[in-house]
């Protein structure tokens, strides 16, 4: 059979052995053990600077450990056909907005050239931009964007969704039109792993949380225990409000 | 030598009064100069764009180079390419020395810098925008040059001017490798140094306004383009 007629190998679990990650002489991850499984979202907490977005990228493969060993499903190298990731700025390519779905769509895992319409079609419907396929990318509003760049990156078929801070500036209303495609993607068994330091967002979609501060992973729990009663004091000063630096 | 008045009826004459001769100078003007333009760009877009995406050891050197020759002297090259393309030389085999095939070559050496420096700088600062969403999509290299140059079109439309204008004007290497033989390889520039030359001034003159005029018509239709485009893509 040719490669690309095979099924991608899974990429989950991605296990993160005490991984450390320095940049420009600054360590921004600081020995990390994490393992990431199917199973409900994993939202990343803590406050600015505590490595979230790091981490994210690490495990999406954009960049690599300084020490320590990553793996996904087991293997240290992955295509990562089915690993995708909305960014907290996702860029618009400069074309119509089922433009930018078709280009995610031929540069993935999945349909081929006769099935891309319907796919894009379903995936603008997913999203709740029907009707909106013609319109350019660029033109759309700050919401809009979020929900194309979901859109995006669910036309790699993934197993695995990245999103770092995918509400920050948006208003009560668009916040909750992505948290609600969000819900409806991991419901789809997709993994969503996602980076936040809106703890409102947390509850919501948070099946289990990490809590990070300065690059260190200091808890790593199941959502309603952690938000009931936190085991460390960082945690306890940040969903308190209180600043944790 | 006519006064004011007398040059601007006898230019109005020429240019109104459908003179084959200077209408067939102006077509092979625009062929020779697009023509130019077309090639330098299907080698400097592509060569712009690796170099704005692909680190390699003597990179940086290229780049230097390679803006410098923006500025590269119009009859050096047509130097060059008189020794390259003359009986004796390399491609004296083409037999392409004193045609339009010449011309268009030598202005595309001239042009092709230009695009290519231009292209690399446009594509380098949108590939910072794009660095991300591309590699987390898994788009290779020849992926990434293809989409880098789709979505600076509008920017480069620009540098494809840019290239445009210094072929339309460019007298020295054409004028050299042309040869400026009368209905054959007699271009706008070369006919306006001629005549200027001969003193016929309300030739040079008229040639002079059709070219001016035939940029700025250029320009305006790019720009026309432009903004349709932006309008439709965003």
């Amino acid at each position: 059979m040719p490669d690309d007629m095979r099924a991608p190998a899974s990429e989950l679990p991605i296990t993160i052995e005490d991984v450390s990650v320095r940049s420009g002489g600054v360590t921004v991850l600081d020995g990390v053990s994490l393992v990431l499984a199917p199973g409900d979202p994993t939202v990343l907490i803590g406050p600015n600077g505590s490595g979230k977005t790091s981490l994210i990228r690490l495990a999406m493969g954009l960049i690599a450990p300084t020490t320590g060993r990553i793996t996904w499903g087991g293997r240290a190298a992955s295509e990562g056909r089915r690993r995708a990731i909305v960014f907290q700025h996702p860029v618009m390519l400069r074309r119509s907005v089922a433009g930018n779905i078709a280009f995610a769509l031929r540069s993935g895992a999945a349909a081929a050239a006769r099935d891309r319409a319907g796919r894009i079609a379903a995936l603008l419907d997913l999203v709740g931009l029907a009707g909106l396929d013609a319109r350019p990318a660029r033109r759309l509003s700050g919401g809009e964007r979020q929900r194309l760049a979901l859109a995006r990156a669910l036309a790699r078929d993934p197993e695995v969704l990245f999103l770092d801070e995918p509400t920050a500036n948006l208003d009560p209303a668009a916040t909750k039109a992505v948290e609600d495609i969000i819900a409806k993607i991991a419901a789809a068994g997709v993994k969503i792993v996602l980076a936040t330091h809106d703890l409102g967002e947390a509850r919501r979609l948070a099946g289990d949380v990490v809590f990070m501060v300065r690059g260190r992973i200091h808890e790593r729990t199941p959502a309603k225990p952690f938000f009931a009663m936190p085991a460390t004091p960082e945690a306890q000063a940040f969903l308190k409000g209180d600043l944790v630096i | 030598m006519q006064d004011g008045t007398q040059l601007g009826v006898s230019t109005l004459d020429l240019i109104l009064g459908g003179d084959p001769a200077l209408y067939g100078i102006i077509a092979l003007s625009l062929i020779v100069s697009v023509s130019a333009t077309l090639l330098a760009s299907a080698v400097g877009l592509p060569l712009g764009a690796f170099l704005a995406l692909v680190r390699f050891p003597g990179r940086a050197a290229i780049v230097v180079v390679l803006n410098a020759f923006m500025g590269l002297p119009p009859v050096v090259v047509g130097l060059a390419m008189y020794l390259l393309l003359s009986r004796s030389g390399p491609l004296g085999f083409l037999g392409a020395l004193f045609t339009p095939q010449a011309m268009i070559l030598a202005q595309a050496v001239l042009v092709m810098p230009i695009v290519a420096a231009l292209t690399r700088q446009t594509v380098e600062d949108l590939w910072i925008e794009y660095r991300d969403e591309l590699t987390a999509m898994r788009i290779g290299p020849a992926g990434r040059v293809a989409t880098l140059l789709w979505d600076a079109r509008f920017s480069l439309v620009t540098t494809l001017l840019a290239g445009f204008g210094r072929a339309a004007a460019e007298v020295g290497t054409v004028m050299i490798v042309g040869g400026n033989i009368d209905g054959f390889t007699r271009t706008m520039t070369t006919a306006i140094a001629l005549e200027t030359s001969k003193g016929d001034l309300p030739l040079a003159v008229g040639l002079g306004i059709v070219l001016i005029a035939l940029i700025i018509a250029v320009n305006a239709a790019a720009a026309v383009a432009r903004r349709l485009g932006e309008l439709h893509a965003g």
